[in-house]
């Protein structure tokens, strides 16, 4: 799966930071387009189903529709880029303020996901490659196949069922129990730092007991990803020569393994763990959806379901973007440590 | 009758074939050998046509309608009468799982219909043009690569309006970048062989050399690729239908199913469980499928 860690490595900063803005600029141009596909009147909106002829002219014209296109396009690259996302119809606030109200949320459930997918993803696919064929191996590739084939609400479902219903070992939906909200004040939105901040150490085991399931379930998707291609890394490092002069030479297979191999893999690795990172955003929208978890998913989701455009792309640029920063940082650190890209 | 067989095999295997059409079928009989002696592979294969008869013999292999309610019997657990049981209707699981399956079929076989040819002529344009076109037509897959397909997929639905066509248009056009990127891949690695440059002084057009000589060298890779990504493809739209974007109730669709069988869950759990399950085996089988076909036909990416 060559083609999945990324485009071709581009040379120069310059040269990566033009593609990075010709990205962005193709992302505004599509979220654009959505927004001119939808069949609702945008007119109907702000002016009503009885307006006159006059005062719908008046409203078009307030609202820019009577432009062509390509001007509204540059006005609203123009919004988006001084951060005006539009307002929201159904809470009546800016986008761009909702987003930043629900992010934290996410921001908090996707780094312990990514935290438990590379903790446990790694070492998984070190395994599987130093066991290859044998029974190490085997377990990985299954777990990993399972992770690619099972819909992730499903598993979300079925974890509520098991662990919160019958087992009572972890937190239902949402971030806290209802008797602990608002007991402490946010400060960054991530609960578990709040609460951290606050000393209030009741509230920080109740966030985790909610936080643990969705996040490990997150974390069983990279982890899934990350194993796989950690171990497809491995096996070409080990197959290369300088392994067979280090086992010659009565190098332990351990430090070979440990030492010579995965030091080598490690810079490929930053891009897949930049990549999970990115797909977790993905699988973010259905887990929030299961959990009731209020993060930029579910905002998504909400929005959708009441025809909520702007928050709808909103929402949409905002993952684009993520999405496009997190490739162009791992691009960064890439040719930082990997002494060939200089 | 054995001697038959010993001649077919001989045709197939002939040293020297005789005609274009043997060798095809030759080198189609030798990937089969080896796809047959992968037992996960011949397991995947085995789902998927499974699912095919599902979908073909839907009414013949069950006892009810996928929408014949039966509101004095709800929510019953498995039994003889309802294998899977009853939903909040008094539907039978079974015949709706069934009938779920043409649903499924639809969608996959309708993505890869639009996806492959759009991913391929993309490909292939931009790999073998090179130049400008090569730089616009890949900056233009960057682009949709850029997004988290299913949240590119949620504002296309979004926009286009909830239900199974736009569901498959939404997907179709985040699914075909990747498959872009390997037919250009691939082509680049051909586009200055001699036997397209025979072609060319022949004074073959680009369009032919594309259509008839580069197209057809993509193909597995591409194969490969669409093989691998249907279980992705049947997770997002599984993923659409539960968030009550894709097939619409009635329809049975199981991401939709899980949906409306999520408040039983509890006390019912079969209702959302059975088609959680029956999406888990078809996305096994197109991954098993799919690896099994790349370790045949394209052994060093393995």
């Amino acid at each position: 799966m060559a083609s999945a860690s990324g485009g071709r490595v581009l040379r120069t900063g310059g040269e990566l930071a033009a593609s990075v803005a010709l990205t962005f600029m193709g992302l505004l141009l599509v979220t654009f387009i959505i927004g001119r596909l939808v069949p609702v009147d945008p007119l109907l909106a702000v002016v009503g189903d009885r307006a006159s002829e006059a005062a719908r002219q008046q409203a078009m014209e307030e609202l820019g529709l009577n432009l062509p296109l390509w001007r509204q396009f540059l006005i609203y690259t123009g919004n988006v880029l001084t951060g005006d996302l539009g307002m929201s119809v159904t809470t009546s606030r800016p986008v761009v303020e909702d987003i930043a109200r629900v992010f934290p949320a996410t921001l908090e459930l996707a780094s312990l996901g990514i935290l438990i997918g590379v903790v446990f993803g790694i070492p998984a696919g070190v395994l599987a490659a130093a066991y290859q064929d044998r029974w190490p191996d085997h377990v990985v590739r299954v777990l990993g196949l399972i992770g690619y084939s099972v819909p992730i609400f499903w598993l979300g479902l079925i974890g509520l069922l098991v662990f919160y219903a019958q087992l009572r070992w972890v937190g239902g939906p949402g971030r806290l129990d209802i008797f602990y909200e608002g007991l402490v004040p946010t400060v960054t939105g991530v609960i578990l730092v709040d609460s951290a901040l606050a000393g209030d150490w009741e509230v920080f085991q109740n966030a985790l007991s909610h936080l643990v399931l969705p996040a490990s379930l997150l974390g069983y998707y990279s982890m899934a990803y990350i194993s796989r291609m950690t171990r497809s890394l491995m096996l070409e490092q080990l197959s290369q020569e300088y392994i067979v002069a280090a086992r010659v030479k009565g190098v332990s297979e351990f430090r070979i393994i440990t030492r010579h191999a995965l030091g080598n893999i490690l810079v490929p690795l930053i891009t897949v763990v930049a990549l999970s990172f990115a797909s977790l955003l993905e699988g973010s929208v259905l887990t929030e959806t299961v959990f009731a978890w209020p993060g930029l998913g579910r905002y998504i989701t909400t929005a959708l379901l009441s025809a909520d455009m702007n928050a709808v792309l909103g929402g949409t640029i905002v993952v684009g973007l993520i999405f496009v920063g997190v490739n162009m940082l791992s691009d960064l650190l890439y040719r930082l440590v990997d002494p060939r890209a200089h | 009758m054995p001697t038959e067989h010993a001649t077919a095999r001989a045709w197939l295997l002939a040293d020297v074939p005789g005609s274009a059409f043997q060798a095809y079928c030759g080198r189609l009989y030798l990937g089969w050998l080896a796809l047959a002696r992968n037992k996960l592979a011949l397991l995947g294969l085995a789902i998927v046509v499974g699912l095919v008869l599902c979908a073909l013999l839907a009414p013949l292999i069950t006892p009810y309608g996928p929408n014949q309610q039966n509101l004095a019997n709800r929510l019953q657990p498995a039994s003889l009468q309802h294998w899977f049981g009853t939903d909040q209707l008094g539907r039978d699981i079974y015949a709706r799982i069934i009938y779920g399956s043409r649903i499924t079929l639809y969608i996959v076989v309708l993505v890869a219909a639009i996806t492959a040819p759009v991913g391929l002529i993309v490909g292939t344009l931009a790999g073998y043009m090179g130049g400008r076109t090569d730089t616009v037509l890949m900056r233009l897959t960057d682009v949709f690569l850029a997004f988290p397909r299913l949240i590119l997929a949620l504002a296309f639905v979004a926009a286009l309006g909830p239900g199974l066509e736009n569901a498959v248009i939404a997907i179709s056009i985040t699914a075909w970048p990747p498959y872009a990127r390997v037919a250009r891949a691939e082509t680049l690695t051909i586009r200055h062989a001699e036997f397209i440059e025979a072609v060319r002084i022949q004074g073959g057009s680009t369009a032919r050399i594309i259509l008839w000589h580069v197209i057809p060298i993509c193909l597995s890779s591409v194969i490969i690729r669409v093989t691998l990504d249907m279980a992705g493809i049947i997770l997002t739209a599984a993923g659409l239908g539960f968030l009550g974007l894709g097939a619409q109730p009635p329809d049975p669709e199981w991401g939709a199913m899980i949906s409306s069988g999520r408040q039983y869950i509890l006390d019912q759990w079969w209702v959302a469980t059975v088609p959680g399950i029956a999406i888990f085996v078809v996305s096994l089988g197109f991954n098993l499928l799919g690896d099994g076909l790349r370790d045949v036909l394209d052994p060093k990416s393995a």
